[in-house]
């Protein structure tokens, strides 16, 4: 701080302090107080706010265990309120999510890592970058389309033969997980590709060299080095997809509701505002729960993960 | 067995770019479908009167013009807080930057819903209504925590000595920072200001939340897409993708160049060292 004044002077040092004081006290932590402060009180016509029922309670809290329905998760039956329900899937299938964005981008950034020449190097991360650069609305539109009963993933496959008769691809999850896959697949690629280049060749040359099966290189010493970036983009996939309004909301499958929806209908369509704070508070409560997990798991630091 | 996982590796590049590539043509394809529904199977000839709809849309370039007001005014908000940010977390050491630091991380991880929603209720108290002031502010809340890892970077890379000859050498603060410190940092600057743009043009969740009636390029899209969809949206999608591909193709044009110059340069510099070693 000293250091600060003695180079910039009061002035600016003033500047500097006060314009994170801004960003992080007025546009960070005080907004999120009220989140939680509004979260607990009711929702009340304009001229009752203040009054006497306007007190604290966890009634908005309470409205997620309303509404019991069936629960099916593979095969096991039980009884489950609907919005729980809607919680528990929307992060099991961002797992997914993040699980089939590993696998794909796994290979893909060991080649771009080891084997291609650097000197098309440059190319083939513009070539990646376009569909990144294409706005997100957009590129969920685009699978709507290919997966709509008419859509042209049915006529191909009617074409070739594979199937006899149009399938409903639009319902339950994997409409969402396949456009959640394609929108954010890139957010794995990039850290796994950076912690991969940052390994020495010959390590794997001389793992090659002792005898070890190409499996055994990936899973003893390229996948080791590789940890802060699966946890950098195992944390970037999952946020992005538990958080994720725009590709349910745009695929719309009836039978494959997220947790965002739900909040979007509390907050826009109920007006709700105050439940509506409950429902995103605890959404925040759970990411934050999630990202520590993961630093813990993988021994990660948070400036790992921002990298 | 070398040759074979080269070949695998460059299918899978090849394969990737099509998984990549193919529904953002499949989306484009359905542009010129004369079809009234966005799609390109059943093809019913080729028409452009969805760019001619398009054009005559009022409402989408109002949204454009929106989105623009709004991305210019994140840029001039979260440029300077970020970078002012990272310098504050640069001059400190031990557990308060930690904590400081970690602030300004956390803002990246933080679901849009919760930002928008939080953003609402904050100033709705203060009676500021929803529009899209608030979701400029929304939005730099998170988008300045980009610009502060971007600058915080260059600033590892920058001989603090310089600032000191500079004071001993009887330069002012302001000329320290004006002639020392930010030209080092303008390629920092620049990359978060260019990242701040796309980042708010991007933004979907936050702006729902607290736009008001207001319309943004991702929020008019997505109602349209919502309520009684036309291929209009697929022609501005097309014309999206033109734009990135032209930039695409641009800086990847101006790169070989460089790289051209560059090697160019190297090569004669090898050659003067050379005629140097035969000449003495």
């Amino acid at each position: 701080m000293n250091d600060l004044l003695r180079r910039y002077g009061k002035g600016l040092t003033w500047t500097f302090i006060s314009l994170t004081f801004f960003w992080l006290i007025i546009l960070v932590i005080l907004p999120d107080f009220k989140l939680l402060e509004s979260s607990f009180r009711p929702y009340l016509p304009v001229n009752e706010i203040g009054g006497p029922k306007d007190v604290y309670s966890l009634n908005n809290y309470m409205q997620i265990f309303g509404n019991q329905v069936d629960f099916n998760f593979f095969g096991l039956h039980f009884p489950l309120a609907a919005r729980i329900k809607v919680f528990v899937l929307t992060i099991f299938y961002s797992g997914v999510v993040t699980l089939i964005t590993f696998v794909l981008a796994y290979p893909l950034s060991f080649y771009l890592a080891k084997v291609v020449s650097p000197k098309s190097l440059p190319t083939l991360f513009l070539l990646l970058f376009v569909p990144l650069w294409v706005s997100e609305v957009l590129r969920s539109f685009a699978w709507y389309i290919i997966l709509t009963l008419k859509g042209p993933l049915n006529v191909f496959l009617m074409t070739i033969g594979v199937i006899s008769e149009e399938i409903r691809w639009i319902d339950g999850y994997s409409p969402v997980v396949v456009t959640l896959v394609y929108a954010y697949v890139l957010f794995m690629l990039f850290p796994l590709y950076n912690a991969m280049q940052s390994l020495d060749s010959n390590q794997i040359e001389a793992a090659d060299d002792l005898g070890a099966p190409w499996w055994r290189t990936h899973w003893r010493v390229i996948l080791p080095h590789c940890k802060p970036g699966i946890a950098s983009g195992a944390v970037m996939v999952f946020m992005l997809s538990a958080g994720s309004l725009l590709v349910p909301a745009i695929i719309n499958s009836t039978t494959g509701n997220w947790f965002t929806q739900t909040i979007q209908g509390i907050m826009l369509e109920g007006q709700d505002w105050n439940a509506g704070a409950a429902f995103a508070f605890m959404l925040l409560l759970f990411c934050t729960i999630a990202v520590s997990v993961a630093m813990r798991v993988f021994r990660v630091s948070l400036s790992d993960i921002a990298k | 067995m070398q040759f074979n996982r080269k070949f695998l590796g460059h299918l899978y590049m090849v394969l990737f770019l099509v998984y990549l590539l193919v529904p953002l043509a499949v989306m484009s394809g359905a542009a010129f479908n004369a079809s009234k529904l966005p799609t390109v199977i059943p093809w019913k000839g080729w028409t452009d009167q969805w760019f001619i709809a398009l054009y005559n849309d009022a409402r989408i370039w109002v949204a454009v013009r929106n989105t623009i007001v709004v991305a210019i005014a994140v840029v001039v908000i979260a440029v300077p807080v970020g970078a002012a940010g990272a310098i504050l977390v640069n001059s400190i050491s031990g557990k308060v930057r930690a904590i400081l630091y970690g602030m300004m991380v956390a803002p990246i991880l933080v679901p849009g819903v919760v930002i928008g929603i939080s953003t609402l209720l904050f100033w709705h108290q203060f009676s500021v209504g929803s529009g899209l002031h608030l979701s400029v502010l929304g939005q730099v809340s998170y988008i300045a925590s980009f610009v502060m890892l971007l600058v915080l970077a260059r600033l590892q890379s920058f001989d603090q000595g310089l600032e000191e000859a500079a004071l001993d050498l009887g330069a002012s603060h302001g000329q320290v920072m004006r002639r020392i410190l930010l030209p080092h940092l303008y390629p920092a600057l620049g990359a978060g200001a260019a990242i701040s743009f796309f980042q708010s043009i991007e933004n979907f969740n936050v702006t729902l939340f607290t736009r008001g009636g207001a319309d943004t390029l991702t929020v008019y899209v997505f109602s349209k897409v919502r309520s009684g969809i036309t291929p209009t949206i697929n022609a501005l999608a097309l014309l999206l993708i033109m734009v990135t591909l032209v930039l695409a193709i641009w800086y990847e044009i101006a790169r070989r160049r460089k790289a051209r110059i560059e090697a160019a340069r190297e090569a004669e510099g090898r050659r003067a060292e050379d005629a140097e070693l035969v000449a003495s």
